[in-house]
C-alpha cells in the first residue's frame, strides 16, 4: 500500500466526529452517499450550497487521498460513518499528532491510514506547505515511511497487525472465525456461570 | 504461590482471553452486547452478505433510542428515514433471533439506561456496543467501551472482539462533595483537567473516598463521560452499592446462582500493591459546580470561573482552536459565564436521565416556574423511569414550572430526532457533548449536572445553584 499525493489540511485540533459528519445523517441504513456528507457543516451554507473558501470544495482537494489534521483527531462518538465520509471522500490517510481510539480501529478496517507524526514532524510539513502548496507527500505502509521532497524521512508507527491485515486484505471476520474450536472451548467453560438472556 | 497483584482492570481482561498469538492482538470474548439502530443496520447487511447467524442471540440485546421521538407514543414517527431505520432494526431483530425492546416497549430507554436497570449489566463483565457512551456500564465494574460497526458486526458473528490492552489510569477522588455539587462535575472537572485526549488509549479506574461514597446512578454519570476525556471505558470496581442495586433486577443471577456470582464478583477489585500507568488525584472537597464554554467536554470550569483568554496561549493550534470554539460560541474571553442568557433547558441524555438525575432538577423546579424565555425539556432515560417519577409526582412538578415533560430517548443530547437547537441558540444541557452543532445545526451547548441546568431554568441564565439553595 502505497501512494502519492498533494495535501489537504484542516489544521484544527480534536476535531470531533460530530464535525466529520453530523449525527443527522446516521440515519441511513446504508454506507453509501457519505463523501457528500463529509465535514457537511463546515462545507456547505444553509440553503445547501458549497462554500467555495471551505477547503473540501475546491478541486484540488477533491483530488488529493491525503488529510492533514490537527491534534486528537475523530473524538467523540464511535460513528464508523466518519471513516466511511472520509473514504468516499477520496482520502487514504489523515495525517495528525494523535488520534482517538475508536476512531484509529474503524479508519483501520476502512483501509483508512491513520497516520501519527510527532509535533515536530507536524510543523515541519505544515511549513513544507506554506512554502509549495502543491507539495505532494508520498506514504509507503510496508516500509512505515512519510516522505517529501526536502524533508525527512518520517518512520510512522502501525498496529503490526494493522499493517498485516491491509497489506495482505485479511478479512478479520474470516481471521478470527478460523478460531472456532478455542471460542468454543472457552464458551463450554464459561457457559456454567454466565447468565445469558435466556435463562 | 503469591501472583502478581492485578487491577480490576486486567483481572477482567485476563478472564475473557479466548486466544492469544505473539504479534496479533488478544480474541477477548464478549459477555454483553447491547446493539441500537443507528449503528448496526450495516452490520446486519454484513452478516446476510456472509450468510451467517448471530453466535449468541443470548447475549445480545437491542433497543431503538437515538433516531426515536420523544412524543407521546401514540404518534406515529414522522421522519421517514428514522421510522425506516427503526423498522430495519425490528426485522434484523426478528430475523436473528435477538432479544429485543421496540418503540411500543414498556420498558424501552436508551440503551445505556435499561441495560443497568434491566440488570443486564453485571460485574466483570465485557460489555460492548456501537457507542461510545458503553463506559456507563463500567459503573459495575464491567469492562465496557464502544465500538465500530464493522465490529458491532464481529461480535454479531464471533462474539469475539480482537483488541489490545490498554493501558491502566487510576482517577482518585478523595473527600466528599460540598452542597450543589453533583457527580457530573466530578467528571466534567476530570475533561477540563486533562483534556479531550488526556485518557487517550487508557482505561480509567475511578477510586477513591469520594467514588465510593456515589450512588450506583452517580457512578454511571461519572463512567458515561470517560470517553470525553479519551479513554474508551471507565470503571468503578463492585462493592455492596453495586449487590444491593443489581439483587432482583430482571436478568441478575436469582438465588443459589446469585451467591455463587456475588462471591465471584467480590474478587475483582483491585488488589493491593496493583500498579497503574498513570495516575491523578483530584480532591472533591474543592470542586465548584462546573460548566464548559467551549466546543468540546475539556473546555470547562467552575462556575465561578471567566471565559479563558486564547491570548494567553503560547501553542498556536490549541490558541486557534480556543479562539474558534469562542467565536462559534459567540463568548467573550475574560467574562463570567454565570448570567449568559440561555434559550433552551435539556434535562436528558446517557448522561443524566435517572430517577435521582430528575429528583435533584425537580429539587430545584419545585415551587418555582422556569423562566418565560426558556424551553425547559426533561427526558427520562426510560419508559421505567417515567413511570417511576410520575409515581412519585415528579411529572407535576416539571409540568406546574411550565417544563416539558416527554417520552424516553436520547432527544436532545443528540438531535437526531427532530428535537434540536435553531442556529444561534444556548442550551444549558446535561448530556455530554457540547460539539459545534451536536444539539442542533448552530446551537450552542453549555454542558452541567441537573442542578445546574434546573437553577439556569427558573433564571434564565446560567446560574450557581448555590444561590438557590
Amino acid at each position: 500500500m502505497k501512494f502519492e499525493s498533494t495535501v489537504t489540511q484542516i489544521p484544527v485540533d480534536n476535531i470531533d466526529t460530530d464535525q466529520i459528519i453530523p449525527a443527522r445523517f446516521l440515519k441511513t441504513i446504508s454506507k453509501d452517499g457519505l463523501g457528500d456528507q463529509l465535514f457537511f457543516d463546515w462545507r456547505y451554507n444553509a440553503d445547501g450550497s458549497p462554500k467555495p473558501e471551505f477547503i473540501l470544495n475546491t478541486e484540488k482537494a477533491k483530488a488529493s487521498n491525503v488529510l492533514l489534521a490537527g491534534d486528537n483527531f475523530g473524538c467523540g462518538s464511535s460513528r464508523e460513518h466518519a471513516p466511511w465520509a472520509l473514504s468516499q471522500y477520496g482520502f487514504q490517510a489523515v495525517i495528525s499528532t494523535s488520534f482517538a481510539d475508536i476512531f484509529k480501529q474503524n479508519s483501520l478496517k476502512n483501509r483508512l491510514v491513520p497516520l501519527v507524526v510527532s509535533r515536530e514532524v507536524h510543523q515541519q510539513l505544515r511549513d513544507a506547505l506554506a512554502a509549495n502548496p502543491d507539495l505532494k507527500v508520498s506514504v509507503d505502509v510496508e516500509a512505515q515511511t512519510l516522505t517529501w521532497s526536502g524533508g525527512p524521512v518520517e518512520q510512522f508507527p502501525i498496529d503490526p497487525f494493522a499493517k498485516h491485515c491491509l497489506l495482505a486484505g485479511v478479512d478479520e471476520i474470516g481471521y478470527v472465525t478460523q478460531h472456532e474450536a478455542q471460542i468454543a472451548a472457552y464458551e463450554a467453560e464459561r457457559f456454567a456461570t454466565l447468565n445469558t438472556l435466556t435463562n | 504461590m503469591p501472583s502478581k497483584p492485578r487491577t480490576i482492570i486486567e483481572k477482567v481482561w485476563d478472564n475473557h482471553i479466548v486466544a492469544e498469538r505473539e504479534g496479533a492482538p488478544s480474541l477477548l470474548f464478549i459477555d454483553l452486547h447491547l446493539v441500537h439502530e443507528v449503528t448496526s443496520p450495516q452490520a446486519f447487511s454484513g452478516l446476510r452478505q456472509r450468510g451467517l447467524k448471530v453466535r449468541r442471540p443470548d447475549l445480545t440485546f437491542a433497543t431503538v433510542d437515538h433516531s426515536t421521538p420523544t412524543t407521546p407514543r401514540s404518534l406515529p414517527i414522522v421522519d421517514p428515514i428514522a421510522k425506516a431505520q427503526v423498522a430495519q432494526l425490528e426485522a434484523n431483530a426478528q430475523e436473528f433471533g435477538i432479544p429485543y425492546f421496540g418503540f411500543q416497549n414498556k420498558d424501552q430507554g436508551i440503551v445505556h439506561v435499561i441495560g443497568p436497570e434491566n440488570g443486564l449489566t453485571q460485574p466483570g463483565m465485557t460489555v460492548v456496543c456501537g457507542d461510545s457512551h458503553t463506559a456507563t456500564h463500567g459503573a459495575f465494574g464491567a469492562l465496557a467501551f464502544g465500538i465500530g460497526t464493522s465490529e458491532v458486526e464481529m461480535v454479531l458473528a464471533t462474539q469475539c472482539l480482537l483488541q489490545r490492552r490498554s493501558k491502566s489510569y487510576e482517577v482518585r477522588v478523595d473527600g466528599s462533595l460540598k452542597k450543589g455539587v453533583a457527580a457530573k462535575d466530578i467528571i466534567l472537572a476530570l475533561c477540563a483537567k486533562i483534556g479531550i485526549g488526556g485518557g487517550t488509549g487508557c482505561v480509567f479506574e475511578y477510586t477513591g473516598s469520594a467514588i465510593r461514597a456515589l450512588t450506583m446512578e452517580e457512578r454511571m454519570t461519572v463512567c458515561n463521560m470517560s470517553i470525553e476525556a479519551g479513554a474508551r471505558a471507565g470503571l468503578v470496581a463492585p462493592d455492596d452499592a453495586t449487590y444491593e442495586y443489581l439483587a432482583g433486577r430482571r436478568f441478575a443471577p436469582k438465588g443459589a446462582k446469585w451467591d455463587e456470582a456475588v462471591a465471584k464478583w467480590r474478587q475483582l477489585p483491585t488488589d493491593d500493591g496493583a500498579a497503574y500507568d498513570h495516575n491523578l488525584s483530584i480532591d472533591a472537597d474543592s470542586l465548584e459546580p462546573m460548566i464548559t464554554f467551549g466546543t468540546n467536554p475539556g473546555m470547562g470550569m467552575a462556575i465561578s470561573g471567566a471565559v479563558p483568554d486564547p491570548s494567553t496561549i503560547a501553542d498556536p493550534l490549541e490558541r486557534d482552536s480556543l479562539r474558534k470554539a469562542l467565536a462559534y460560541m459567540a463568548l467573550e474571553p475574560g467574562k463570567p459565564l454565570a448570567g449568559q442568557k440561555i434559550d433552551v433547558v435539556f434535562i436528558g441524555s446517557c448522561t443524566n436521565s435517572r430517577l435521582s438525575d430528575l429528583r435533584a432538577a425537580a429539587s430545584i423546579l419545585k415551587g418555582r416556574k422556569v423562566s418565560e424565555k426558556v424551553r425547559t425539556m426533561v427526558v427520562p432515560g426510560s419508559q421505567e423511569i417515567k413511570r417511576q417519577a410520575e409515581a412519585e409526582g415528579l411529572d407535576e412538578v416539571f409540568r406546574a414550572a411550565g417544563a416539558e415533560w416527554r417520552e424516553a430517548g436520547c432527544s436532545m443530547c443528540i438531535a437526531m430526532n427532530g428535537d434540536q437547537l435553531t442556529p444561534g441558540q444556548y442550551s444549558v444541557s446535561t448530556s455530554n457533548r457540547n460539539f459545534e452543532g451536536r444539539q442542533g445545526k448552530g446551537g450552542r451547548t453549555f454542558l452541567a449536572s441537573p442542578l445546574t441546568a434546573a437553577a439556569s431554568a427558573v433564571t434564565g441564565v446560567v446560574t450557581d445553584v448555590r444561590t438557590l439553595l
